[in-house]
């Protein structure tokens, strides 16, 4: 699965040198949990949802990239100063555009994303028109 | 030696591909029938020979030939026994070459046991499959050839990524690659089957147990895939939505689909045209997986470099078997009559609902798997994740779960409402109770995991419902293989449903002695010292976990360094009771001398795997009892030859 | 099977798959061949630097915050690095160029340590007017900026007008300069 990404991907990195990593502590709230359960559920439930911008496609609340690391510290802190989680997303994709939010925006660019489950279902429907037969009591 | 002999055997296995398909296509001709007797032997010699290069493969690596480039640049002569075998297929080429084997191998089975199928559409079938692997065979010598020699054997082998040093991953790409490969003798069959006009219940029968196995396989690779990511990433995930999984999950689906629409041919003739459709769309995505993952095309940020080669390659088979499989079905469909019809209410209309839903989830995977390339196209970035594919594939899969609960009990052909009522109240009254359990014990729960939990047991009810007022010992292996399949699907659901409910999370610095609640569970950091491997080192933590103020049990979790070639992994503990699995993670050490740790309670989330291998385990007492019938056919058939040609002496 | 139960044949619907399939190739041929920017570049260009306020970095240099930005007077870069970061350490000559024809260059030091920062100027050369210390990635977060390094042109009214990903090769100096001057132009 995605494992199999990064070991693919790692195969072929093998011979590039190693990225430096930083020395410094975490941020204060990159591991660490609101003290309001409330508050850390929406906390958690938001990270679900950015994306990692250093790591192959992760969400940044299940990576270990010391950035996004910092990321969750901003959101953490973010929901602890009382900002809605969707205020923050909009913070963070004034900054780095849609692609930093896993949850698509609905706007122009996007419209055939929400579009193509209905139009399944009308092909489904236009495709089986007339393959069933009419009960023999009607 | 070795190395040379498996290339040369590779060669002459490509070479009788090419016999293969031109003898096949030849003898579809009247002037040049007398061809086809050369097909099946040529398919079986084919199959023969490269699964003795694909040995010869296995010996360099178990003999660590360093004079051999592929095992020089992937193995190592300190490597565990199991991973140096695993190490033939955990890279580019020697992946390549099982995929080629698995297929000839597969196609070299059909041409010896096949003898349902119309003789013509049989030799298509295996021309059809020598086209199919030739592109591979020409990938492999033209442009990853495993067995190039080096002109100085290396002093030693560069290592196997240590990702790839895991029994999990060491066989799920093989599982995988069986899953895909049976998928293209579907394919074959399904364009021989265009080729000769042949579409009927004798190519259904004749192509099913091909797609359950391959089915079986998909669904164990998909499984344990999960639980690999599970276990290794060390965050208590187990799906992503990540391009590769769903390009592992994509094949997944137009199986399922194509295994249901195959019963609707095989029983009852119908459905012709859109089960000859799914045998080239099942193949289609096993080839499109392929291609997104190796082509690096779908990576995202910061990406390594890429190699468009191999990308190149694969999207030009992509190009040649699909678009010539669509061709060719785009110009014989109008001739393949579609069949029987039924009504509204019928066992067949269930099952057109069933793949109509698992196409809609197919097509929603690959346009939210796609849409990213194509906004970059227009030089937009936009993510796609799972607040998209959850909702949207709920859409589709939740009326498909309701009517999968009530499919198996309608008759064929033509059924009424009323003669089911019962088994319709059933469900729906546990499907309600448990609703109206969930939203008062536990509230509040987001939509999505509630509605799981309470459609789960309903379905659980619903999927044994066809063994009700049966006799038990008569009932057909088949059906068997149906409930447990069905019933896999329930269980997994109420797993993954559960996971999104009552997963409690703690993170927590703890010095040793310290203690931490994680939901039931109360976890001490007793100690943390490092241990040796084989090949690797680590810190080991050592967790006393005691469950609800019970015993304590000592957990593990691990951070691993591997020198070669140089890499970290942790390997998270896991303790396994009936109602969930205790997840505990070792991080780094802070500062202050505190160790990150990191724990989850995820209550029934083993269900999900569990759930997984109840369907596969169904698809395989489905595929024995298909087979088991088949063979019984196949003695009394030769049985009445055998009479008749001595009546005839 | 009696011929009255068989449906009529199937029209263009089947030549729907091809049309798909064709759609499918022209896509990933362009994502293969023709592929997009991977690099995730900052919303934030043509907008004012958000405020902050960072501790000095080294000991030889003040801070840096958004006010000495917005004071008018040339544009100036800023450059987002660290010590711990190689392709940093091969960008420092083509700083120095800079600095040497008279740029300012601001610096913000991602996630460092102040003995680590001045090993590496020590080492690389010190072409920065101010360097503030941002442990939390959090100028960077507010600047859009993904990695290091990443160099952003600023202009006089402290607006950020370009954003350089990765090193600064020698090859890229003279955009750089034009970018410096198309922003001291707008800003007038």
């Amino acid at each position: 699965m995605r494992g199999l990404l990064l070991a693919l991907l790692a195969l072929i990195a093998l011979s590039a040198p190693l990225a430096a990593q930083d020395m410094l502590p975490p941020a204060p709230y990159a591991y660490k949990q609101l003290a309001d359960p409330a508050q850390e559920r929406k906390a958690q439930a938001l990270m679900e949802t950015l994306r990692c911008l250093k790591c192959q496609s992760q969400s940044i609340a299940d990576s270990d990239a010391p950035m996004a690391g910092d990321m969750r510290h901003q959101v953490r802190t973010r929901i602890a100063a009382g900002e809605e989680p969707e205020a923050i997303r909009q913070w963070l994709i004034e900054r780095y555009g849609d692609y930093v939010s896993y949850t698509p925006q609905v706007k122009p660019l996007t419209w055939p994303l929400f579009a193509a489950p209905l139009l399944f279902l009308a092909l489904a429907a236009f495709l089986l028109r007339g393959r069933f037969r009419r009960s023999k009591g009607a | 030696m070795i190395a040379e002999l498996g290339l040369a055997m590779l060669w002459m296995a490509a070479a009788l591909a090419v016999l293969q398909l031109v003898a096949g296509a030849l003898a579809l001709r009247p002037a040049t029938a007398h061809l086809a007797g050369v097909v099946r032997p040529v398919a079986m010699l084919q199959g023969l020979l490269v699964a003795c290069a694909f040995a010869a493969l296995i010996w360099l690596f178990l003999n660590t030939d360093l004079s051999v480039k592929l095992v020089a640049e992937n193995s190592h002569s300190a490597k565990p026994f199991i991973f140096k075998l695993a190490g033939t297929w955990g890279n580019h080429e020697g992946s390549m070459l099982m995929w080629v084997t698995i297929m000839s191998m597969a196609g070299g089975f059909v041409a010896l046991i096949e003898k349902r199928l119309r003789e013509e559409t049989l030799i298509a079938t295996l021309a059809g499959q020598a086209f199919v692997s030739l592109g591979f065979y020409a990938f492999l010598l033209l442009a990853s050839n495993p067995f190039t020699r080096l002109p100085e054997p290396a002093p030693e082998g560069a290592g196997l990524n240590p990702l790839l040093q895991d029994i999990g991953l060491a066989f799920h790409p093989p599982t995988l690659y069986v899953g895909y490969v049976g998928l293209s003798i579907a394919f074959s069959f399904a364009v021989g089957a265009l080729v000769t006009r042949d579409v009927g219940p004798a190519f259904a029968r004749a192509m099913r147990p091909w797609v359950l196995g391959a089915w079986i396989f998909l669904t164990l690779g998909i499984t344990a895939g999960s639980y690999w990511a599970y276990y290794t990433l060390g965050w208590g995930g187990w799906w992503f939505w990540d391009p590769v999984e769903n390009a592992s999950l994509m094949p997944w689906l137009a199986a399922t689909a194509l295994l249901h629409s195959c019963s609707v041919l095989a029983a009852r003739n119908a459905l012709r045209t859109w089960t000859v459709m799914l045998g080239v769309i099942a193949f289609s995505m096993s080839m499109v997986g392929t291609f997104l993952v190796r082509s690096g095309i779908l990576t995202s940020v910061h990406a390594f470099a890429v190699d468009p080669t191999r990308g190149s390659f694969i999207l030009a088979l992509l190009a040649i078997y699909i678009g010539g499989a669509l061709l060719l079905f785009a110009l014989r469909a109008s001739t393949v009559t579609e069949g029987a019809r039924f009504a509204v209410v019928s066992r067949e209309s269930a099952l057109v609902f069933n793949n109509v839903m698992l196409c809609g989830i197919l097509g929603i995977v690959l346009v939210g798997t796609l849409y990213p390339l194509l906004t970059e196209a227009m030089g937009v970035k936009v993510s796609v994740g799972p607040p998209y594919f959850n909702p949207v594939s709920a859409v589709f899969a939740i009326p498909m779960m309701l009517v999968m609960a009530v499919g198996p009990v309608l008759r064929w052909r033509e059924d009424k409402g009323g003669r089911i009522t019962w088994q319709i109240a059933v469900p729906a009254a546990v499907m309600a109770a448990a609703l109206l359990a969930v939203e008062l014990l536990f509230a509040p729960i987001n939509l999505l995991p509630a509605l799981g939990l309470a459609i789960a047991p309903g379905l659980a009810v619903a999927s044994l419902q066809p063994l009700v007022g049966r006799n038990l010992r008569r009932t057909p292996l088949a059906t068997y293989g149906m409930v447990i399949g069905h019933l896999g699907i329930a269980v997994a659901l109420f797993g993954m449903a559960s996971e999104g409910a009552f997963s409690t999370e703690r993170l927590a610095a703890m010095n040793p002695g310290d203690s931490q609640q994680v939901g039931p569970f109360k976890v001490t950091l007793q100690d943390i010292g490092p241990v040796a491997g084989p090949n690797w080192t680590a810190l080991e933590a050592t967790v006393a976990a005691s469950y609800a103020g019970g015993a304590a049990t000592v957990l593990h979790p691990q951070a691993r360094v591997f020198a070669n070639p140089p890499g970290n992994r942790t390997e998270s503990a896991l303790l396994t009771r009936w109602n969930g699995q205790l997840y505990a993670v070792l991080g780094e050490e802070g500062e202050d001398g505190r160790w990150q740790m990191r724990f989850w309670w995820k209550p029934f989330v083993p269900m999900i795997w569990y759930g997984g291998a109840l369907v596969a385990l169904g698809g395989l007492l489905a595929l024995m009892g298909r087979v088991a019938r088949d063979v019984k056919r196949l003695v009394a058939t030769d049985k009445i030859a055998w009479r008749r040609e001595r009546q005839g002496r | 099977m009696s011929t009255a139960e068989q449906s009529k044949r199937p029209g263009l619907a089947v030549w729907l798959p091809l049309g798909l399939f064709a759609g499918f190739l022209a896509l990933v041929i362009v994502g293969l061949y023709w592929p997009a920017d991977r690099e995730v570049s900052s919303a934030f260009i043509g907008k004012p630097l958000p405020a902050f306020d960072l501790p000095p970095a080294t000991d030889e240099r003040p801070g840096l915050a958004t006010a000495q930005f917005q004071q008018g007077g040339k544009p100036r870069l800023l450059n987002v690095f660290a010590s711990w970061c190689v392709p940093c350490a091969v960008e420092a000559p083509q700083l120095a160029a800079l600095a040497k024809q008279g740029v300012e260059i601001d610096g913000v030091a991602i996630r460092d340590r102040k003995e680590d920062v001045a090993r590496f100027l020590g080492q690389y050369g010190n072409p920065f007017a101010r360097i503030g210390k941002d442990d939390l990635s959090q100028v960077q977060l507010a600047i859009g900026s993904s990695g290091v390094p990443e160099t952003f042109v600023v202009d006089g009214k402290g607006i950020i007008r370009y954003q350089h990903i990765g090193d600064i090769r020698q090859e890229d100096i003279p955009l750089i300069l034009r970018k410096l001057a198309e922003a001291e132009g707008g800003a007038q």
